[in-house]
């Protein structure tokens, strides 16, 4: 089992769940965050005073996928949210130990 | 009722009441543009100056600034007469009962120091703030009205403050400027987090400002008549057209026209012409306000060059507004709706009179705050602790968060 994290532009969350699910995957957590890469940032002004906001807002996901699903994943995540300007994201992977699903107990890929 | 108008009492009361409603509306427009970790302590020291300053004023502040201009010292302070509102009810101010005239009044003491809570936001701890409320409006906002709307030396020397440019503005701002400098900058300032956290409160804030300030400028006519209509006027032009030209100076500054610009720049308009509400024509309002967008504007910038962090621009808004608007009086007070006339009437004897009242109000309330706060600040402390300051004031000085999401 892999876990995949990616980092997307929030506006591409729905696009992304839906080539995701459109895959067979049954299952994921998005969650709000903020970060900087080459994307630049932005500039807030309040009465004439500039701020430099370095850190820019995106989504995260997260979604654990049996081993042979991960580059499908991968792929669906990369072309859904994909605009092909600075600042789509990135994806990382990695080994997942092990999953339970608390309701039944069930363990590895069944839980998943 | 013998002696009194019943539409001037009629209007007068509902003035008073639109006047109480600009200092929660204060709170509003304080409180979006602080962090969220701040935002209930800033609205506290508005809203807690409505609980203090009443009963200060009914107590003592009301017969110090409006008790009988009489004896030795009656051009400088009110006879005591009045303590405790003794022989208010009853009582005649003009038209009007004494007693609509004093809670009216009471609803200016209010709002004038809680105007200036915005010049050390997110770092003055409650206690000094209770403290120094109290005080400021004894020994400076009563005599200050007394001197100039009380028939005192300033009063009798030509002074001309029809709402408050001197009383309320310049006095409470140029004691935000002492706060400023006393208590430091911001550990944060400069940083990009310390922006505003809620401009929607500050719009909505603003709006119950504009609406309020018709009870503030038309009301102090104290009666129902021509004057009134005219203040009336000139404060919702004077607002208008500050909005207009603090978005076009943003515009060519940085670029982009700002909501907080929009709201700031109706202030702007608002604060400038209410000292000139009641002696100008529609038309000069509508260049005091259109001034009062650029030079407020202007004046904002000033405070980064100068070196205070005076956080929500107390100075360079109410400061450079009541000023201003003070001075402008001289140029274009028009004698038919006024009784006064400016230099566009041909008049220059008000160019003196209001010279002397503002370096008068302004060096008086600048020096005599410093003190106050020096000595609170030996006795009490002013400042919270760093780690409070970090952590922020909701939760350490009032054991509330303003958000839980």
């Amino acid at each position: 089992m892999k876990k995949i994290e990616a980092i997307i532009r929030p506006h591409k969350l729905d696009d992304v769940k839906e080539a995701l699910s459109a895959i067979g995957i049954q299952g994921m957590t998005a969650y709000e965050v903020r970060g900087f890469g080459r994307q630049k940032g932005h500039t807030e002004i309040y009465r004439g005073a500039e701020y430099t906001v370095d850190f820019v807002p995106k989504l995260k996901i997260e979604v654990v996928v049996d081993d042979d699903q991960v580059d499908g994943a991968e792929h669906a995540i990369m072309m859904a949210a994909r605009s092909d300007k600075i600042g789509d994201g990135k994806i990382f992977t990695y080994d997942a130990l092990s999953a339970v699903r608390i309701r039944t107990g069930e363990r590895g890929p069944e839980a998943l | 009722m013998a002696g009194v108008n019943a539409g001037d009492t009629a209007f007068v009361l509902v003035s008073a009441a639109l006047v109480l409603f600009m200092t929660p509306g204060l709170a509003l427009f304080y409180g979006g543009m602080v962090r969220t970790k701040n935002v209930l302590s800033m609205m506290m020291q508005s809203v807690f100056a409505i609980g203090t300053i009443t009963v200060v004023w009914l107590l003592i502040g009301y017969t110090l600034a409006f008790g009988p201009a009489t004896g030795p010292l009656g051009s400088f302070i009110g006879g005591l007469d009045h303590v405790g509102f003794a022989g208010v009810l009853g009582g005649r101010t003009g038209t009007l009962p004494m007693g609509a005239f004093a809670i009216y009044q009471c609803m200016f003491a209010i709002i004038t120091p809680a105007l200036m809570t915005g010049a050390f936001a997110e770092r003055m701890r409650f206690r000094s703030w209770a403290i120094l409320s109290v005080l400021w409006v004894l020994l400076v906002y009563a005599p200050v009205a007394h001197w100039i709307w009380g028939g005192g030396w300033l009063a009798q020397l030509g002074v001309k403050d029809f709402a408050g440019g001197l009383v309320v503005h310049a006095s409470s701002a140029a004691a935000a400027l002492a706060a400023a400098i006393v208590l430091g900058k911001r550990i944060d300032y400069g940083n990009p987090d310390i922006a505003p956290h809620n401009l929607t409160m500050t719009l909505l804030g603003t709006g119950i400002l504009w609406f309020g300030w018709f009870g503030f400028n038309a009301g102090s006519a104290l009666a129902a008549n021509d004057q009134a209509i005219a203040a009336f006027i000139a404060t919702q032009v004077a607002a208008a057209a500050g909005m207009l030209t603090w978005l076009l100076a943003e515009r060519f500054h940085t670029g982009r026209a700002t909501t907080l610009g929009a709201a700031t720049g109706a202030v702007a308009g608002l604060a400038t012409v209410t000292p000139a509400s009641g002696f100008v024509s529609p038309l000069g309002a509508l260049v005091i306000g259109m001034c009062a967008g650029a030079l407020c504007y202007w004046a904002v910038l000033l405070k980064d060059r100068l070196g205070y962090d005076d956080s929500l621009d107390v100075v360079g808004v109410h400061g450079a507004g009541g000023v201003f608007g003070t001075l402008a009086i001289a140029v274009l007070a028009v004698n038919g709706i006024g009784g006064v006339s400016g230099l566009i009437e041909g008049s220059t004897a008000l160019i003196v009179p209001q010279l002397i009242g503002t370096a008068v109000v302004v060096t008086y309330s600048f020096g005599l705050t410093w003190v106050m706060l020096k000595a609170i600040e030996k006795v009490f402390g002013l400042r919270v602790a760093k780690d409070v300051e970090v952590q922020g004031l909701d939760v350490t000085e009032h054991a509330e968060v303003g958000y839980s999401l």
